[in-house]
């Protein structure tokens, strides 16, 4: 039967997504098979469609952002939503407002979605016990940051294919990163191989549980490889030194031009941003051929406005 | 072959879709010729099923014209997004005779789509095909008009079949595999087509 040939998942599993740990394959899936058509209205003249003009969405941000805020702005604006903004320097949260009735104020107005960045691990999850509207976890503290692993994996799949079996190396500050978190288990779940490299002090004791190998050989993971995802030096979350100066690890894991051209097959270099250039990688190696980090971004707009849009349009049971 | 299956009637054989098909290619040539500024688009998913078999076969009857032909998919542009029961997966539109800053300004467009029953589709294929430009003229070719039906202020410009059924019918238009043949089916309603759909799934397997 040629009319139903594909049984297509058609909507997500969950009402939320608080992480890649509520995701499953197919719902993965269904991400990128309506981000690739998002992506496809992005690079059309006119950049908006009407779906979620009937939703209201909140961006909470209780942590500094620039590119996630900007990006889910924008994915909500090409969806045709109405967009309320606020962040947490300019809020009553410093009069002393909980958490729980800043967020219901909010809901009050008729908010149907909320994007939430919020310093403590779990918040978006305690929200989503107490309130009704659909909520996305734009980061939570140093535990996930779902977004932006299935940008990341959404923009290595459109450079490598499947992703089964390929190899993937998360390199720098695992221990503070809720990026390193999201993107181990979603590239699990894609079946990629996974290893962490950095120095001891900031790889996290019990990181192997997670079936992920463990490197402090920079060379050795590079020549391994065939993805480095570079991640900040997050030295505002340190609250203590963890290595000597930030000359000393640029030498150690640094990744310069003259390290890649060693190499004997080229591989891919992403960054989350925002970028410490000279620190993990210095400027040649981020405006190279092998980078594709504003590709990331430009992904990370196609992946939000498919989130967006599969929650908003989630019937439920 | 009967003229029925378990649950449904054909209302259009093989050998009558072939014809109707050649029929339809041959009306588009009369009305558009040589195709200069005439585009033909497909609907997803349904009309593209159409659509690539009526491509082959004009490509045939014109001797190798090409006209630019690409796939809409409106899913994003519904009225019921939010509200019909189950929610239908996005498909890729492909456009790509558009390149670049081209629009589709100032072309005929033919979309082309396989049943034309509430109007809605095509309202929704309008309203996405207004964000890639401002076409000069579009028409509308389907193989079944379920003319007393619709909802909307829609007609079409080119017909296989009329169909006069009541509200709660179905019509399928089913593809086999093999290029270009297929048949369509008039159920009594929707649920009939999907018992049907269901139960030559479970020989096929």
């Amino acid at each position: 039967m040629a009319d139903t040939a594909h049984n297509q998942q058609s909507q997500l599993g969950t009402r939320h997504l608080l992480g890649i740990k509520d995701l499953t394959r197919d719902d993965i899936e269904l991400i990128f098979h309506t981000a690739a058509s998002f992506k496809h209205v992005l690079n059309r003249p006119i950049k908006k469609v009407p779906s979620l003009k009937d939703i209201t969405v909140a961006n909470l941000f209780f942590e500094n952002s620039t590119r996630t805020r900007i990006s889910f702005e924008l994915a909500e604006k090409r969806l045709s939503a109405d967009v309320v903004n606020f962040s947490a320097s300019s809020s009553s949260l410093k009069k002393g407002e909980t958490l729980l009735d800043t967020v219901n104020n909010i809901l009050s107005m008729k908010v149907d979605m909320v994007v939430m960045r919020h310093p403590a691990p779990g918040a978006p999850h305690f929200l989503a016990r107490h309130i009704d509207a659909h909520i996305i976890n734009a980061g939570d503290g140093t535990h996930e940051h779902p977004t932006q692993a299935l940008l990341d994996a959404f923009s290595m799949r459109e450079k490598l294919g499947d992703l089964a079996g390929k190899h993937v190396a998360i390199i720098g500050d695992i221990l503070h990163s809720r990026v390193a978190l999201s993107n181990i288990l979603c590239l699990q779940k894609l079946g990629a191989r996974v290893r962490v490299c950095g120095p001891p002090t900031l790889i996290p004791k019990h990181i192997g549980s997670l079936g992920v190998e463990v490197s402090y050989d920079l060379r050795d993971t590079l020549r391994w490889c065939d993805v480095a995802n570079v991640l900040r030096i997050q030295l505002e979350r340190q609250d203590i030194q963890y290595f000597p100066s930030l000359r000393e690890y640029s030498q150690y894991f640094g990744i310069n031009r003259q390290i890649l051209d060693a190499l004997d097959k080229p591989i891919l270099i992403m960054h989350p941003g925002p970028i410490n250039r000279g620190v993990e990688i210095t400027s040649d190696v981020a405006d190279s051929e092998h980078s594709i980090i504003l590709e990331q971004v430009e992904n990370g707009l196609a992946v939000r406005m498919a989130i967006l849009y599969l929650l908003a349009g989630r019937r439920e049971a | 072959m009967t003229d029925s299956t378990a649950h449904g009637r054909i209302i259009m054989d093989e050998r009558r879709l072939s014809l109707t098909l050649e029929r339809l290619c041959h009306q588009l040539v009369e009305k558009h010729g040589e195709f200069e500024n005439t585009c033909l688009i497909a609907l997803q998913p349904r009309g593209v099923m159409l659509g690539e078999r009526l491509y082959r076969r004009l490509e045939h009857i014109t001797g190798g014209l090409h006209p630019p032909y690409g796939k809409l998919d409106f899913s994003l542009y519904r009225d019921d997004y939010r509200t019909r029961a189950r929610p239908i997966p996005v498909q890729p539109t492909v456009l790509d005779f558009l390149v670049g800053p081209q629009s589709i300004d100032g072309r005929k467009v033919i979309l082309i789509d396989d049943v034309l029953y509430t109007g809605r589709t095509v309202a929704a294929a309008l309203r996405t095909l207004y964000d890639y430009g401002r076409p000069a003229r579009v028409e509308l070719l389907v193989l079944i008009d379920r003319r007393f039906n619709r909802e909307l202020p829609i007609h079409c410009d080119y017909v296989g079949m009329r169909v006069d059924a009541l509200d709660e019918a179905y019509v399928r238009v089913v593809w086999a595999t093999a290029p270009e043949s297929g048949r369509v089916l008039l159920y009594p309603d929707r649920k009939a087509a999907e018992n049907d759909l269901h139960q030559q799934q479970q020989q096929n397997d």
